[in-house]
C-alpha cells in the first residue's frame, strides 16, 4: 500500500485539488484538537476542575458544539465600522495560518510545497497575520480594538527578531533552510559518532529553542504576552466587536497557528516527522511520519500551553525590554557560538 | 484648594481645560477611554473615565453610584433584626463582618453584652469571612494580571471556608447569624475540628499563592513600584485596612481600638505593614493578613469557652434613644455604623462608613502617569467591592 502511494503521480490539477482539500481539512482539525486537548482538558486539569463533561464522551465534542453555536450567531458589524475591512480582517488572519501549513512537512513527500527556503517562508508568512489584526482593530471603530491592534503591531517588532535569530542557529548547524533538509540532517546525524538517537538540535540549540518558544508565545498572543487581547485590560482587544463565525475564524486561526508553530519547533529542534531508529528513506513514513510529528507537536504544545495557563501578563514595555535586552543578545550569542563551533568542529 | 477669582486666570484655566492636545511636540490629541460600567477589571459596575496619551493615563476619574441601593435610607424603615439581613449585602464577600459593627453599635446603645462563647464565635466567624474575602482577592488579582490559574485555585480553596461558614450559619454568602445580645445558634457538632482542617488548607493555599503568584517575577514586575501611595497621601484620603498598612502606617482597629464584644486580645497575632506602598505591598500585606486570620481562628478555636450564646434581651427590640459609632477592621478596611436612635423599633438614621468608598477615592491621585495595564494593577490592588462603595 505504501508502494502504491509512492508511485502515485496525479496530474497537476488533481494534485493541487487534493492539496487544497487536505489543507482546508487539516487546519480546522488541528485547531479543534489543540482546543479540545489543551484549552479544555489540560487546562481544567491544571486548574483542578473538571472541564466540559456533557457533549460527547467525557466532553470531547464540546468544541464542536461551541463551533456550531458560533455559526448560529448573528454576524454583527458595529455602527461606524469600516465594513469591508472589518469583514475581510479575519480572513487575512486565517490566510496567514493556511499558508503556514503549505511548507510544513509531515513526511518526506507528504508536504504541499517542499521549499528550499522553507524556514524563511514560514517565518515571513507568520508575521502576515498582524496585518489582519491591524485591519480588525482599525475598522472596528472601538478604542479597545484600536489599542489592542497597536499593541499587536508593537509586539510584532519585539518578537519577530528574536524568533528569526533563534532559528538561524539551527540553519547554521543543518547547513540548509529547507525544513525537510533540517529533519534529514537531524535524523541522519550522530553525536560524536554515536547515532543512537540521531542528533536532535535541541541538544545544542536549547537556547535557541527557549527563545523560539518565548517568541512563539508572543506571536500567538498567549500569556504571558497576551497584551493585544488582554481580557482584563482592553477586553479582548481587536476581537471585541466580532461575533459569530468571524470570531470563530479568529479562534481557529489562533489555535491552528499554535499547532503550526509547535510543528515548526518540532521540525527545527526535535527531529520533525522522523524517528532515529527507522531510516528516513523508509516508506513507512507515509503513515508513521504524521503520527510522529503529531506526537512531537503535542509535547511542544504542552510546554506552550503550560506557560500560558501559569504566568501572569507582561506589560507592553516590559516585553520590549525583554526582547531587546535579553532575547536578542542571547540569540546573537547563540549564533556566534554555533557558527564558531560549526567551523571548528 | 486654592480659589481663583480674577477673570483672566479663570479664562486661562478654562482654556487649559478645553485644550485637548496632550503632547505639544507631536501635536497629538488625548483620547478619553470610558472603562466601565461594564469592564472586567472593575468587578462590578464602577465606571472610570480615563484620559489617555497613547497608553499613559493623564487623569482617571472613578464614577460610582451605578449600584446604589439606598441602604442608609432603607434602614430607617426596618427594624434592627431586619437591618441585619440587609447589611449582609454591603461587602458580599465577607458578609458576616458587615453585621458585627452594626450589632455592636446596637448592643452599645442597649447596654447589653453578648456571653463569652458568642463573643468567641463572633470573632472566629469574623476572621473566617476575612479569609473568605481576601483569599478571593489573591486569586482575582492574579486573574486581572492575566494569570488565570490563580483565580481557580482561589475559588477552589475558598470553598473550605465557605463550607464552614455555611455549616455554622446556614448561609454561604449571607449568614445573617448575628443577633443583638449574641448569636442565632450554637455551633454544630464537630465544627471545631473541621474548622481546624479548613484553616490548615487555607494556610497551604497561602503558601501556594506565594509560589504561584506573589513570588512570580512577572507579577513582581507588574506590581513593584506601580501605584505608590505614600503614607501621608494614604492618610489624607482616608484609606484604611490593608491599603493603609501597605503604605507603612501601623494601624489596625482590631488591635488599636477593638470594640468590646470581639476577643482579639485573646489570640497571639501580628499586624503586618510594608514600607513600599505600591501594588505589591498591598498584595503582600493581604497575603500575610490571610495567614494571620487563619492563625487567629485556630487559636480561638482551641480556647472557645462553653456557655450560652445568647444574652437576655426582650423579644421585641426597642433601642433606647442615643447615638453610637462602632467601627471594626473589616476585610476591606474600617467599616463603621453611626446609629442614631430615638427609642423606636427602627433607627432614626444609620450612617454607614464603608472602606471601599474611601479606598477608591485615591484613584485619581495614584493613577496619574500610569499606563493602562498599571491602572488595572492599581484597581486590582486597591481591592474594592462595588457593594461596599455604593451601598
Amino acid at each position: 500500500m505504501t508502494l502504491l502511494l509512492a508511485s502515485f503521480a496525479p496530474p497537476y490539477w488533481l494534485s493541487t485539488l487534493i492539496k487544497v482539500l487536505v489543507i482546508s481539512a487539516v487546519v480546522p482539525t488541528t485547531a479543534l484538537i489543540l482546543g479540545m486537548v489543551f484549552l479544555f482538558k489540560i487546562m481544567s486539569w491544571m486548574q483542578s476542575r473538571l472541564g466540559p463533561q456533557e457533549a460527547g464522551p467525557r466532553g470531547t465534542l464540546q468544541l464542536l458544539a461551541d463551533g456550531v453555536k458560533f455559526l448560529q450567531k448573528e454576524d454583527i458589524a458595529p455602527n461606524g465600522a469600516d465594513l469591508w475591512v472589518f469583514k475581510v480582517a479575519p480572513l487575512v488572519v486565517l490566510m496567514s495560518t493556511l499558508l503556514l501549513y503549505v511548507a510544513l512537512p509531515a513526511s518526506m513527500h507528504l508536504v504541499v510545497a517542499d521549499l528550499d527556503v522553507g524556514v524563511f517562508f514560514v517565518l515571513a508568512i507568520a508575521s502576515l497575520s498582524v496585518i489582519g489584526v491591524l485591519m480588525a482593530g482599525w475598522s472596528s471603530a472601538n478604542k479597545y480594538s484600536l489599542m489592542g491592534a497597536l499593541r499587536a503591531a508593537g509586539q510584532l517588532i519585539a518578537y519577530e527578531l528574536p524568533m528569526v535569530l533563534a532559528v538561524i542557529g539551527v540553519v547554521i548547524q543543518a547547513g540548509t533552510m529547507s525544513l525537510n533538509g533540517i529533519v534529514l540532517a537531524q535524523n541522519n546525524g550522530s553525536i560524536f559518532g554515536w547515532g543512537g538517537i540521531g542528533f536532535p538540535y535541541i541538544l545544542t540549540q536549547f537556547l535557541g529553542f527557549f527563545i523560539f518558544i518565548a517568541a512563539v508565545q508572543a506571536e500567538l498572543t498567549q500569556p504571558p504576552f497576551d497584551m493585544p487581547v488582554a481580557e482584563s485590560e482592553i477586553v479582548s482587544g481587536y476581537q471585541v466587536e466580532y461575533t459569530g463565525f468571524r470570531f470563530l475564524i479568529f479562534f481557529l486561526a489562533e489555535f491552528a497557528t499554535a499547532f503550526a508553530f509547535a510543528a515548526i519547533a518540532a521540525v527545527l529542534f526535535l527531529g520533525g516527522w522522523a524517528v532515529p531508529w527507522l531510516p528516513t528513506a523508509s516508506d513507512w513514513y507515509y503513515v508513521l511520519g504524521p503520527m510522529v510529528l503529531f506526537a512531537k507537536v503535542m509535547i511542544v504544545s504542552f510546554i506552550i500551553f503550560w506557560v500560558r495557563f501559569t504566568y501572569p501578563r507582561f506589560r507592553e514595555d516590559q516585553l520590549q525590554s525583554l526582547a531587546w535586552k535579553v532575547l536578542i543578545p542571547l540569540a546573537l550569542v547563540n549564533i556566534v557560538v554555533t557558527a564558531v563551533l560549526k567551523v571548528v568542529l | 484648594m486654592t480659589t481663583v477669582s480674577d477673570p483672566q486666570s479663570v479664562a486661562a484655566l478654562v482654556a487649559e481645560a478645553n485644550d485637548n492636545r496632550v503632547n505639544l511636540d507631536f501635536e497629538t490629541e488625548g483620547m478619553t477611554l470610558n472603562m466601565g460600567p461594564q469592564h472586567p477589571a472593575t468587578h462590578g459596575t464602577l465606571r472610570i473615565i480615563a484620559r489617555l496619551d497613547g497608553e499613559q493615563v493623564i487623569s482617571a476619574e472613578p464614577m460610582c453610584g451605578y449600584m446604589h441601593r439606598g441602604y442608609e435610607k432603607l434602614t430607617e424603615v426596618r427594624t434592627y433584626p431586619q437591618i441585619n439581613a440587609l447589611i449582609n449585602r454591603i461587602d458580599w464577600l465577607g458578609s458576616f463582618a458587615n453585621e458585627v459593627p452594626f450589632i455592636l453599635a446596637a448592643e452599645k446603645l442597649m447596654d447589653v453584652e453578648a456571653p463569652p462563647r458568642a463573643q468567641w464565635i463572633r470573632t472566629i466567624l469574623f476572621e473566617m469571612s476575612r479569609v473568605a474575602n481576601i483569599s478571593l482577592f489573591l486569586g482575582d488579582f492574579g486573574l486581572q494580571l492575566g494569570g488565570m490559574t490563580a483565580g481557580f485555585y482561589a475559588f477552589r480553596d475558598r470553598e473550605w471556608v465557605l463550607n464552614q461558614i455555611e455549616s455554622a450559619t446556614g448561609g454561604r454568602f449571607h449568614p445573617n447569624f448575628d443577633r443583638i445580645g449574641g448569636l442565632k445558634d450554637d455551633l454544630p457538632k464537630g465544627w471545631i475540628e473541621e474548622s481546624h482542617t479548613a484553616m490548615d488548607k487555607l494556610l497551604a493555599f497561602c503558601d501556594e499563592m506565594e509560589d504561584l503568584l506573589v513570588g512570580n517575577e512577572i507579577f513582581q514586575g507588574r506590581t513593584r513600584g506601580i501605584g505608590v501611595i505614600p503614607a501621608e497621601i494614604a492618610l489624607s484620603y482616608g484609606l484604611s485596612g490593608a491599603n493603609l498598612r501597605a503604605s507603612g502606617v501601623d494601624w489596625d482597629l482590631r488591635r488599636d481600638n477593638c470594640p468590646p464584644g470581639l476577643v482579639y486580645d485573646k489570640a497571639d497575632w501580628k499586624v503586618w505593614t510594608h514600607p513600599d506602598g505600591d501594588c505589591f505591598a498591598r498584595t503582600w500585606v493581604r497575603l500575610q493578613e490571610t495567614r494571620e486570620a487563619a492563625k487567629i481562628v485556630k487559636q480561638l478555636l482551641d480556647t472557645i469557652p462553653s456557655g450560652p450564646v445568647m444574652a437576655k434581651v426582650p423579644r421585641i427590640i426597642k433601642v433606647p434613644a442615643g447615638e453610637a459609632y462602632v467601627a471594626t477592621e473589616n476585610p476591606l478596611g474600617e467599616m463603621g455604623y453611626y446609629v442614631v436612635s430615638k427609642g423606636d423599633l427602627v433607627p432614626f438614621r444609620v450612617k454607614i462608613r464603608s472602606a471601599s468608598f474611601n479606598n477608591i477615592s485615591v484613584l485619581p491621585w495614584v493613577a496619574r502617569g500610569a499606563y493602562v495595564p498599571d491602572l488595572i494593577s492599581i484597581l486590582g490592588s486597591l481591592y474594592f467591592i462595588l457593594g461596599d462603595i455604593d451601598r
